[in-house]
Parts: C-alpha cells; sequence; structure tokens
C-alpha cells in the first residue's frame, strides 16, 4: 500500500462498502463454508476530520459520508446537535425534512432494484428502472438544487422552503411512481427467473438477524418489527401513521431470503409515496430554521453544553450519530455509524452453504452501500488451489446460472 | 415482555447493582405537531459491572438493539458509551438506553459482551484499534478498520501521545510494522 492512500487514516465512519472491500471464502466444491470479511480499505478518517470544524461545517462533511443517503447522515447530525444544544425545530422544517428523506428512499430503493436486476443478468431492467429514478432525482434537484448531496439540512431547521408552485410537481412525480410500480412489481416478484434466484438464496434466520442487531429492510425481511420511523417518532413522523413493513404483508410468511428483501424495499416504495402525500396535506405554515443567521447560531453552539444522539431510518436501516458539545467551537465528540456497519455480519449467516454464483445477489440484497467486490479470493479445498475471482469473473457466473435455471 | 417505564428501568437498575449506578437522567423528547414523546435514558456505571448490567438488560427485554460503543478521550480517562435500545416494535415504547463508563487509562480493560450481543463484533475491534481498549475475552483477529501495516501503540482517535495526530505532518518519524 503506498503512503498516499492513506495520509489521513482515522476514522470509525464505516461508508466504504460501496468502495474496496475484500472477502474470503472457504469453497468446497461449489458450496461456500467460510466467510471471512476484510473491511476497511477505504477508510477516510471522517471523524478525524470532524476535530477541526464547528458544527456547521460538520453537516457537509456527513453529507458526504455517503453519496446515496446524502440526507440520512445530516438528517441524524443534525438531530443529535439540536439535542444536544436543546434547539426546538420548527414544524415546516420538520415536515420538509421528511419528504426530502422519503424522496430519497425512493431513488435508494429504485437503484437497489437495478444493482440486484443487474447481479442476475437482467441489464434491460437496470436501464429501465434506473431511468425510472431520473424522475425522482430531477424533483430532488428542483427542490433542493442538487440531485444527491442536498445541502439541504441546517442545525435548526432547513435551509430551503418548499413553495406552492413546487407542490404540483411533487404530486406529479409521485403519479408517476404510482402509475409505473405496477410494472416494478410484476417484474420482480411474478417472474419465474427472479423467484428461482432468490427464493431460499440468503436466508438469515430471525434469530440471526436479532442477535446480530441487524438493521433496516435486511431485518425487516426476517420478521423482525424495527422501524425507527415507528418506534421511535422523530420530526414529522411522530404525526404520521408509519408501520414497519415485513414481507407477510404480502404473502403471508416470512423466509427472510433475498425474495422477502425486494418485497419489504418494494412495499417501502408504496410507503415512502403515501407518507409524502401525507406529510404535502398536513403540512404547516411558518419558519423553516430557528437561526436564520449562522454566525449567531454558531455563537449559540459555542455556548452551549450536553450530548446528544440522532437517529434516523435510512434506506437502509438505522443512522445513528452521537454529539457532545462543550462549550468550544469544536464539538469535542462526533461519532457517526451507517447501517451498514450492523448489516456487515449478516453475510456470514447468508452466504454459507450457497453457491459461488450466488454471492453477487447475496451481497447485494442487504444493499450495503453498492456491492462491489473488486477481490475474491477463493480457496479449493479439493485441490488447495487459490484462485482469485474478479467482480467480473464473479458476474459472468451469476448470469451463467440465470441462463442455465430460465423456464 | 412487559414494558417497563424508564423511571422504573433505573430503580430497578440501582436496586440491582447497589452503588454501580453513579449517575442518571431521563430525557423526555417531543416531535411534531401533536407533540408526542419518547424516552431517552443516560446511566453512568462502573465500568467493571458492564457485562452484569447488559446481562440484566437481556433478562430485561430478550434481545436489546445494540447500536454502537462512541468514545471519547478525556485526559485521565477514556470514556466509552454503548448505545443501546429496547422494546422496538411499537410505536413510542421504543427506549434509547446509553451506558456511560469511565476508564482509567492506567488499567485500559473491558469484558466482551459479544457472547451475549454477537452484533457488537464490529464495534468492539473498532474501540480496540482506535482507543486501544484491550477487549477481554474477544478473539484476537486482525484490524478491522485501519491498514494491516498500521504503526503498532498509536491509536487514532486518543487525543493524548499516543493519538495519530503526530501522523498527519510527520509521517516518517512513524514507525512502521514490517
Amino acid at each position: 500500500m503506498n503512503k498516499e492512500s492513506y495520509s489521513i487514516p482515522i476514522g470509525p465512519v464505516h461508508p466504504s462498502l460501496k468502495e474496496p472491500m475484500t472477502f474470503n471464502f472457504e469453497i468446497y466444491g461449489e458450496r461456500i463454508e467460510k466467510v471471512n470479511l476484510a473491511p476497511g480499505d477505504n477508510h477516510r478518517g471522517i471523524e478525524f476530520m470532524g476535530r477541526q470544524r464547528n458544527p456547521i461545517q460538520i453537516i457537509y462533511l456527513a453529507e458526504r459520508i455517503c453519496g446515496i443517503c446524502s440526507a440520512s447522515h445530516p438528517f441524524a447530525f443534525c438531530r443529535a446537535v439540536e439535542n444536544a444544544a436543546g434547539i426546538e425545530v420548527p414544524e415546516r422544517a420538520q415536515y420538509i425534512r421528511v419528504i426530502i428523506a422519503e424522496l430519497e428512499r425512493i431513488h435508494s430503493h429504485i437503484l437497489w432494484a437495478g444493482v440486484a436486476a443487474h447481479e442476475l443478468g437482467f441489464d434491460s431492467v437496470l436501464y429501465l428502472s434506473w431511468r425510472a429514478r431520473e424522475k425522482v432525482l430531477d424533483l430532488l434537484e428542483d427542490l433542493t438544487g442538487n440531485r444527491i448531496n442536498y445541502g439541504i439540512f441546517m442545525i435548526g431547521g432547513v435551509r430551503r422552503d418548499i413553495s406552492e408552485e413546487q407542490i404540483p410537481r411533487i404530486r406529479e412525480t409521485l403519479e408517476y411512481y404510482k402509475d409505473i410500480y405496477g410494472k416494478i412489481e410484476d417484474i420482480f416478484l411474478n417472474d419465474p427467473t427472479i423467484a428461482l434466484r432468490t427464493k431460499n438464496v440468503g436466508v438469515l434466520t430471525k434469530e440471526d438477524a436479532l442477535r446480530l442487531c441487524a438493521v433496516g429492510p435486511t431485518t425487516r425481511a426476517s420478521g423482525i418489527n424495527k422501524d425507527i420511523r415507528q418506534d421511535q417518532p422523530y420530526s414529522a413522523y411522530a404525526d404520521l401513521e408509519v408501520k414497519a413493513i415485513t414481507p407477510d404483508v404480502l404473502t403471508g410468511e416470512v423466509n427472510g431470503d433475498v425474495y422477502d428483501r425486494i418485497i419489504v424495499r418494494l412495499l417501502e416504495l408504496v410507503q415512502s409515496i403515501q407518507i409524502i402525500e401525507q406529510c404535502l396535506d398536513n403540512m404547516p405554515s411558518g419558519e423553516i430554521v430557528v437561526e436564520k443567521k449562522l454566525v449567531k447560531l454558531l455563537n449559540q453552539l459555542k455556548k452551549a453544553k450536553g450530548e446528544g444522539i440522532g437517529r434516523h431510518e435510512a434506506p437502509r436501516g438505522e443512522v445513528i450519530h452521537y454529539v457532545k458539545l462543550n462549550e468550544s467551537e469544536l464539538p469535542e465528540v462526533w461519532k457517526a455509524r451507517a447501517p451498514t456497519y450492523n448489516n456487515l455480519m449478516t453475510w456470514v449467516p447468508m452466504l454459507i452453504g450457497q453457491q459461488i454464483a450466488d454471492i453477487p445477489i447475496v451481497i447485494a440484497s442487504i444493499d450495503p452501500c453498492i456491492a462491489c467486490m473488486d477481490r475474491v479470493t477463493i480457496l479449493n479445498k479439493a485441490n488447495g488451489q487459490k484462485d482469485t475471482l474478479t467482480k467480473k469473473d464473479l458476474h459472468e457466473l451469476s448470469v451463467q446460472k440465470t441462463r442455465r435455471i430460465a423456464p | 415482555m412487559e414494558y417497563i417505564k424508564p423511571g422504573k428501568i433505573i430503580e430497578l437498575f440501582e436496586e440491582k447493582f447497589d452503588g454501580s449506578v453513579i449517575n442518571s437522567k431521563i430525557e423526555i423528547k417531543t416531535a411534531g405537531l401533536k407533540k408526542n414523546s419518547y424516552n431517552v435514558i443516560w446511566l453512568q456505571i462502573n465500568p467493571e459491572d458492564l457485562k452484569n448490567i447488559v446481562k440484566f438488560l437481556c433478562s430485561i427485554t430478550p434481545f436489546p438493539h445494540f447500536a454502537m460503543i462512541s468514545g471519547n478521550d478525556i485526559g485521565e480517562n477514556i470514556e466509552l458509551i454503548y448505545h443501546f435500545s429496547i422494546y422496538y416494535g411499537e410505536r413510542f415504547k421504543e427506549t434509547s438506553i446509553s451506558l456511560v463508563m469511565h476508564l482509567s487509562k492506567k488499567n485500559l480493560k473491558i469484558l466482551t459482551i459479544t457472547d451475549l450481543i454477537p452484533g457488537a463484533q464490529t464495534a468492539e475491534r473498532e474501540i480496540k484499534e482506535m482507543f486501544g481498549v484491550i477487549v477481554e475475552g474477544l478473539p484476537d483477529l486482525a484490524n478491522i478498520f485501519l491498514p494491516k501495516d498500521f504503526p503498532k501503540g498509536v491509536y487514532p482517535l486518543r487525543k493524548d501521545e499516543k493519538g495519530a495526530a503526530k501522523m498527519v505532518n510527520k509521517e516518517e518519524e512513524v514507525k512502521k510494522v514490517e
């Protein structure tokens, strides 16, 4: 490893699964017997960087922890600072925050659907679903100014209001997704090939999910009723009826396999649309931020003393931030934890006993900030030979398996 | 499992672990137009009793959700906070419980809780690397977040002389492990 790659190699934020992540598998024939995970190849030291920044600067750093969850981390961070400093967020800002967070969930879940289709070898579905995702990204650009990294969160509220003229456009976009939802559902839930590739594959039992403290759709697909929007409602979620979605809503049974994870994410798309509609109907008027002048806000935070936790149900699960303010310009502690950090260990029970060709879809099924396996080392027990498979080889194996079993 | 109110939970802890609970507070947070509320519990405890307290927490509710461990270097001591939440599954019932502990830098040792909550392994490995806390009972595995050739005896999130601040500008002074 060269020196440039880790000049500041510190910081326990764990956004890196999109980037290098090494898996070591021990296989017997085609069957996986042992899984070793080796993350940390792309640790950026974000918490360490946060030590030299004031709370407002950290919002933008937190936004860049993940390119897809770019509303989730600032949401959790702002809540942590607000809890620590005792700031109450105006109601209108709470509603705007929820609208942005749910729009993010729509685009994230559609992105995931595309990735899953790609891993199975349905590239036309990938193109079509990502085409459908453009619509919500355009809407986000209209509302916040950016397609990703929205820059809309501020301690004590949001930076931009949603005007009356923008509401018809939001409704129009929601109608568009309601229209195409039937098609998405038909492709993913009724296609016999997808069912063959995903049913009883990558099973995570309810007990394993509880023991490993899994979060988000991964845990809900195993039948656990866990969703922060339901259990500990914050912001506008406290006014809305949000229920955790488990796969038995649709099929009447819980298997905890990849197919169930698809069901949960698709149903959450519908749920997000309903939440946004409720928000638009009930949105109160008023201020959108507690303190408009940033210098004044910074001064207030400089005098604050206290600690706070901020939690948010991101598309992938619970994001939690902890902040401690100690009457100084810089926060004393800032700790961030992304959902994949908790879901990491669930790969082990999911992958053991599976075939090599199932690795891509099982890994993608927890929606790690993208399953990019640069390098997979495979130890063949039969002849003791060590082979390295690249992502391309694995993808090829996965596509071949789909062709083989397609009816 | 029966729902126990936050005040009662603290009483139970104080009763069961006499003298171990140093500090406690309950925060009530409200949100939305209807101002519904949920509870956050902070407990400062004696680090030696961590394992028993977590065991007791598991007896109150079968699978407490373990979120993360946050750490802070406060001079003589390292402050560790174990963030849990219990009673998930019902609206407004979920209660966050944060266990605060102060570990002396002269004796940085804590018992692992992975036998009770296997999901805590990643977090325990992380505090081991970042703060140099010895987690007793945790298998000695390779670095999880730091590179394999990271210098020994440097703990990135420490704020004292063992911290990584010197690596930012004077990297050549830090010896590398073979």
